[in-house]
C-alpha cells in the first residue's frame, strides 16, 4: 500500500490496482468547516487532473481532481450525508472516491507523504 | 482541488494596514486575510462554531477597519439631508439611524449608520468604502461643514442574547440602552461611545474606543466565560440570516433604496418634501414600484449557491442575480438574497438558479430567515 500526493492537496492510496482519493488535511484546514461535498458516479471515466467531485466550505466552492486516470469505482455515500466528515478525518473515512488505476505510471509524478508534508510546510 | 486552497499568497500590489488589534487577533488563533485594506481575522476557531455561539451567547467582533466620521459645522443636519433620505431634522440626539449615501441619481454610494450629538454627526461607514465617502461628503457637502475622519478610533461590536449582561460587568448602566440608542460611557480608564445596535440580528453593542485603548476593552470583554471572538465569516453568514445587506455585494450604485427593500430608510417628510439626491427617480420608484426587488430565497438541497449565481425562470429568462448566498449554519440550509424583476419578487414565488451550469430550485421567502432578537425596553 502506498500513499501519494499531488500539488493540489489531493491524496491517493494505492492497494493493488484499486486507489482511494481525498484532500489532505491541510486542504481541509484551509478551506474550513465542510457543508457539502459531491462525489462521481460509479463507472464515470476520469482523466489525471479531470474535475472528480466538488466539495464546499462556508466560504468556498472547490473541485476535487483525480490524481490519476482511471475508472470510478464507488463515491463515499458517508460525505455526502455528513460533509463535516471530511473536516474530522480528511485522510481516512472522509475520502471521496475509489478509482481503478489504469497506468501505474501516472503515480511515479505524484509526491510521497514525506515530500508533500514537507512542501506543505513552505506554503 | 482548485482555487481557493492554494491560491498563494494575496495580491501583494495592495499595502494593507494593521488594525490596532492586529497581534491581539493572532494570540487568540485568529486567521487573517485581506479584507477592506486590511489583515482581518476570518475566523477563530471556525466559522460555523462561531456564528452558533454568537447566536447563543455572545460574540466579540473587531470592525476597527469601518470608518467612523464627525461631520460638524453649519446646519449639519440640512446638509445631509442633500445626500441622504433620512428625516435627520428631526433626529433624536444619541439615536443612531440607518441610512443610505446616495449618488445623484439615487444609486447608493455607502449604506451607514448616523447619530446626532448635538449640532454634530457621528458617522459609522463601511470600510471598503470609506475614502470615497469622505471624498463625496467633503466635495457635496457645504464648505462650513466639515468631515472629521477620526483614524485613530477602533471600533467593536458584542453580539447576542447574553451581550447586555456581559457588557453591564465592564459599563455599568449600559444595559439600559434601547436598540438604536448610544451614549458615552466612561470604563476601564477610557472614554467609549456606545450604541446598541449592530449586523447579526441579535442584541448587541457597537462600541467605539480610541484604538490605544481598545485591546483593555477586548481583553475585558473576552475575559468573560460567555464570550467568544468572531472572525468576519461568522459576521457575514450573521448578517446574511437576519436578511441585512452586504455594501458591495447586496447594495451598490446600481441600486436605490427602494429596489433594496429599504423603504424604511426613506422618512414621511422625505417622501413629501423630496430634496435628496435622486429624489426624481426614488420618489417615482415608491409611488409605481421599483424594476427589480431585492428578495430572499431558500434553495432546496444542500449546495449554498453563491453570488453571481444566476436567477432565471421556469422557462429559463434571466430574471437578476443573487447577490450574497450561503449555508445558514442555523437552519443548516443554503439560503439566498438577489434582486429579481418586480413582478417575480412576491413571497413564495418558483424560480431556479444556476450556478456553474447546475440548476437549482428556490422560493422566494420572506426575510430575515432568522428573526430578529433586538431589545426594545419596555417589550415584553
Amino acid at each position: 500500500m502506498s500513499l501519494y500526493f499531488t500539488k493540489d492537496h489531493e491524496w491517493i492510496r494505492v492497494e493493488g490496482n484499486s486507489g482511494t482519493v481525498g484532500i489532505s488535511s491541510h486542504a481541509q484546514e484551509a478551506l474550513g468547516d465542510i457543508v457539502f461535498a459531491e462525489a462521481p458516479p460509479t463507472g464515470r471515466e476520469l482523466r489525471k487532473g479531470e474535475e472528480a467531485a466538488v466539495v464546499e466550505s462556508v466560504k468556498a466552492a472547490s473541485d476535487v481532481y483525480s490524481p490519476v486516470s482511471g475508472s470510478v469505482i464507488e463515491g463515499n455515500p458517508a460525505i455526502v450525508d455528513d460533509p463535516a466528515l471530511i473536516n474530522h478525518d480528511p485522510e481516512g473515512a472522509g475520502w471521496f472516491f475509489k478509482i481503478e488505476v489504469e497506468d501505474p505510471a501516472e503515480l511515479a509524478e505524484l509526491m510521497d507523504e514525506a515530500a508533500y508534508r514537507d512542501w506543505v510546510k513552505t506554503l | 482541488m482548485s482555487n481557493e486552497v492554494h491560491s498563494g499568497p494575496p495580491d501583494q500590489t495592495q499595502e494593507l494596514e494593521k488594525l490596532p488589534l492586529d497581534s491581539w487577533h493572532r494570540a487568540h488563533g485568529g486567521r487573517m486575510v485581506p479584507f477592506a485594506g486590511y489583515e482581518m481575522p476570518v475566523q477563530y476557531e471556525g466559522i460555523i462554531a462561531e456564528h452558533l455561539w454568537t447566536r447563543e451567547n455572545a460574540g466579540l467582533f473587531d470592525v476597527s477597519h469601518m470608518g467612523q466620521l464627525l461631520i460638524g459645522g453649519g446646519n449639519t443636519d440640512t446638509a445631509l439631508e442633500q445626500l441622504m433620505p433620512g428625516d435627520f431634522q428631526a433626529l433624536g440626539d444619541m439615536k443612531p439611524k440607518y441610512s443610505l449615501l446616495l449618488d445623484e441619481d439615487g444609486g447608493i454610494i455607502d449604506d451607514l449608520m448616523a447619530t446626532r450629538r448635538g449640532s454634530d454627526f457621528y458617522v459609522v461607514v463601511n470600510g471598503a468604502t470609506k475614502l470615497g465617502d469622505i471624498d463625496e461628503f467633503q466635495h457635496r457637502l457645504p464648505r462650513e461643514v466639515v468631515v472629521d475622519y477620526m483614524k485613530e478610533q477602533a471600533l467593536l461590536a458584542l453580539q447576542g442574547p447574553r451581550a447586555a449582561e456581559v457588557l453591564e460587568t465592564i459599563v455599568p448602566g449600559v444595559s439600559q440602552l434601547s436598540f438604536m440608542e448610544a451614549g458615552p460611557f466612561h470604563a476601564l480608564g477610557a472614554p467609549l461611545w456606545i450604541s446598541r445596535s449592530g449586523y447579526t440580528g441579535e442584541d448587541g453593542f457597537e462600541i467605539s474606543v480610541a484604538g490605544n485603548a481598545v485591546e483593555k476593552v477586548a481583553d475585558a470583554v473576552i475575559a468573560h466565560d460567555l464570550v467568544k471572538p468572531i472572525g468576519l465569516g461568522a459576521r457575514d453568514s450573521l448578517r446574511l440570516e437576519a436578511g441585512l445587506p452586504l455594501y458591495g455585494h447586496d447594495l451598490d450604485r446600481e441600486t436605490t433604496p427602494v429596489m433594496a427593500g429599504l423603504n424604511f430608510a426613506i422618512n414621511k417628510r422625505r417622501r413629501a418634501e423630496g430634496g435628496f439626491a435622486g429624489a426624481l427617480r426614488i420618489l417615482a420608484e415608491l409611488e409605481n414600484g421599483p424594476p427589480q426587488k431585492r428578495v430572499g430565497f431558500d434553495v432546496d438541497g444542500r449546495q449554498p449557491v453563491r453570488e453571481g449565481a444566476l436567477i432565471l425562470d421556469g422557462e429559463g429568462n434571466e430574471l437578476g442575480k443573487i447577490t450574497s448566498g450561503g449555508f445558514s449554519p442555523s437552519l443548516q440550509r443554503p439560503i439566498a438574497m438577489g434582486y429579481v424583476a418586480a413582478p417575480f419578487a412576491e413571497v413564495g414565488t418558483s424560480l431556479k438558479l444556476e450556478q456553474r451550469g447546475k440548476l437549482f430550485e428556490a422560493r422566494v421567502v420572506a426575510m430575515p430567515f432568522v428573526p430578529h432578537r433586538y431589545y426594545r425596553k419596555g417589550a415584553a
